[in-house]
């Protein structure tokens, strides 16, 4: 087995873990960075629509590009990168055991481990579909990767299940690659993606959206066939007689996404059920000191300029947790929310250190018109920022100078405008 | 006629109409001057950035992702389309690499959104 020592290791080579290792060397200290792909970028790769960047770089770019970017910059650097290699197992004592096509079985003492995994699509046995397993249902992912990196087809007629962005940007792909996009059906009363993607994606191409609805059942044996769609009333019950038969051999889901944690899980890290990734502090550190998160393993996130800087926040993290800077066993005040906020992260702050920014990233519960964003500690105002609008598809970032002692709560509280 | 826009600048999102009048078009419905610009050009000429991919010969990859440098006459999109499937490539390729020149006489180039290493 090839042993290394290795200051910080990053399991994941998507963009949280591309910007967490470049972050790390830029800070001075010795880097391993592990994917189990055969190139770096992770999920990027295959999203070649425009879009990316607009915070980062001002412009707006493909996916890939925006991966390419930061390839471009590790061929430059000096940290070891391992590719087609599975990292199998991290201990508390941030030892991490992978395999590697290349040398074998490795075993890295690090100083810091940043998670990075990314996350990963829910799929038909997680939305209880009803009928038989035939091929020709699977995941807006796969869909996208057969299309966008394999060069095939995977279906002539399609259904979509599901309004995320994912979901729209694949409608929009598959009726560019000729194949016929039936409609894209989503249980929420409300659309999962953005505007902008309802607009450039689904109108742009007259491909109708039902709200309220859902697939209830799967036709064919042993290729998809078709699906029946049922309307859904107010408790999301399907409404008896809306029953419709659409031909299809495709069906997309596009049903949700989930952080990828079974290392983390293994490791011990503690987990938080609203955002299913590991509980974290101001450097997203986790509740093992020297094992970090960043990215879409700590929280899904919708812009990837926010999961890079996540990254970011990690390394540098992990870099003041290897110079001592960080108390071993640390003591935590939780962070306060109320109103119109479904989460905030990081969930709670080291106590009784110097003064320190914190970026905190918070989705909404509903959308809210001329609301308002607002950090207190006690009675005093921290920082309050206007909302002309807020979704929850779309992630609030704030940032706060936080003094020693302080406990922070984030809160929005209600309008009473929420609209349409 | 009215027609109607969903504006895309912010996420305000405003339903904006345009009519067109003798005495010029009216816009209504706009929460600032950029959405007025944008419903405009979405009334006159509208215009989307492309992205989809070509064939890649000798690559680690079977398609390349491209991306037209700047956005094209919506209108255009399908003729535009039909060009570039027809553009096949030798790896290696690099990001920025143009890959078809001046597509359907548009002045718009498209671009390798990516670069694709040679087959091992």
């Amino acid at each position: 087995m090839k042993e290394l020592t290795i200051d910080v290791a990053v399991i994941g080579g998507g963009p949280a873990g591309m910007a967490a290792a470049l972050e790390a060397e830029r800070l001075g200290v010795k880097v391993a960075l592990l994917e189990r792909n055969f190139e770096l970028g992770g999920i990027l790769q295959q999203c070649i629509h425009d879009g990316f960047g607009l915070q980062r770089f001002g412009v707006s770019m493909a996916g890939s590009s925006y991966a390419q970017k930061f390839i471009n910059e590790i061929e430059k650097a000096e940290m070891q990168v391992f590719l087609d290699t599975m990292v199998l197992e991290i201990t508390e004592e941030k030892t991490i055991y992978a395999c590697s096509s290349q040398e074998g079985m490795i075993r890295l003492q690090c100083g810091a481990i940043i998670l990075a995994m990314g996350c990963r699509e829910r799929t038909a046995g997680q939305i209880l579909l009803y009928g038989h397993r035939p091929q020709g249902v699977m995941t807006a992912g796969s869909v996208q990767r057969y299309i966008n990196m394999e060069g095939y087809l995977p279906g002539k007629k399609a259904v979509i299940l599901g309004s995320g962005d994912i979901g729209l940007i694949m409608a929009r792909r598959m009726v560019l690659e000729g194949i016929e996009v039936k409609g894209v059906y989503e249980v929420m009363s409300s659309p999962g993606g953005l505007t902008r993607n309802i607009v450039q994606c689904l109108e742009d191409f007259e491909i109708p959206l039902y709200l309220s609805h859902t697939v209830t059942r799967i036709r064919g044996k042993h290729h998809l066939e078709g699906v029946t769609v049922m309307k859904l009333d107010g408790e999301r019950k399907p409404i008896p007689g809306t029953e419709k038969e659409i031909d299809c051999d495709l069906l997309v889901l596009a049903v949700g996404l989930i952080p990828e944690n079974e290392l983390s899980v293994q490791a011990g890290v503690e987990m938080d059920e609203r955002t299913r990734g590991p509980l974290l502090d101001e450097d997203y550190m986790t509740s093992i000191p020297g094992i970090f998160a960043a990215g879409n393993v700590s929280l899904v996130f919708d812009l990837v300029d926010y999961v890079s800087q996540s990254g970011e926040i990690a390394a540098q993290g992990a870099v003041k947790y290897l110079q001592g800077k960080i108390d071993s066993n640390p003591e935590y005040e939780k962070v306060q929310y109320e109103g119109n906020v479904q989460f905030v992260v990081p969930q709670r702050i080291r106590k009784g250190e110097k003064e320190k920014e914190v970026v905190f990233f918070l989705r909404v519960k509903h959308p809210a018109r001329r609301a308002e964003l607002i950090c207190t500690e006690k009675e005093q105002i921290l920082v309050k920022k206007k909302l002309p609008t807020a979704a929850p598809p779309e992630m609030l970032s704030c940032q706060v100078k936080i003094s020693p002692g302080q406990s922070p709560k984030v809160q929005i509280p209600e309008t009473g405008n929420s609209e349409e | 006629m009215k027609k109607t826009y969903t504006c895309i600048v912010c996420p305000m999102s405003c339903r904006i109409t345009v009519e067109e009048q003798e005495e010029g078009m009216k816009v209504a419905g706009n929460g600032c001057g950029r959405g007025k610009e944008y419903a405009m050009n979405e009334h006159t000429l509208p215009k989307r950035t492309l992205t989809t991919t070509v064939k890649v010969e000798n690559g680690r990859l079977r398609r390349l992702p491209v991306i037209t440098d700047s956005p094209l006459p919506k209108a255009k999109r399908e003729e535009c389309l039909k060009e570039i499937y027809t553009v096949c490539v030798q790896a290696p390729v690099h990001y920025g690499d143009i890959v078809l020149e001046n597509v359907c006489g548009t002045g718009v180039d498209v671009l390798a959104s990516r670069s694709v290493q040679q087959k091992a």
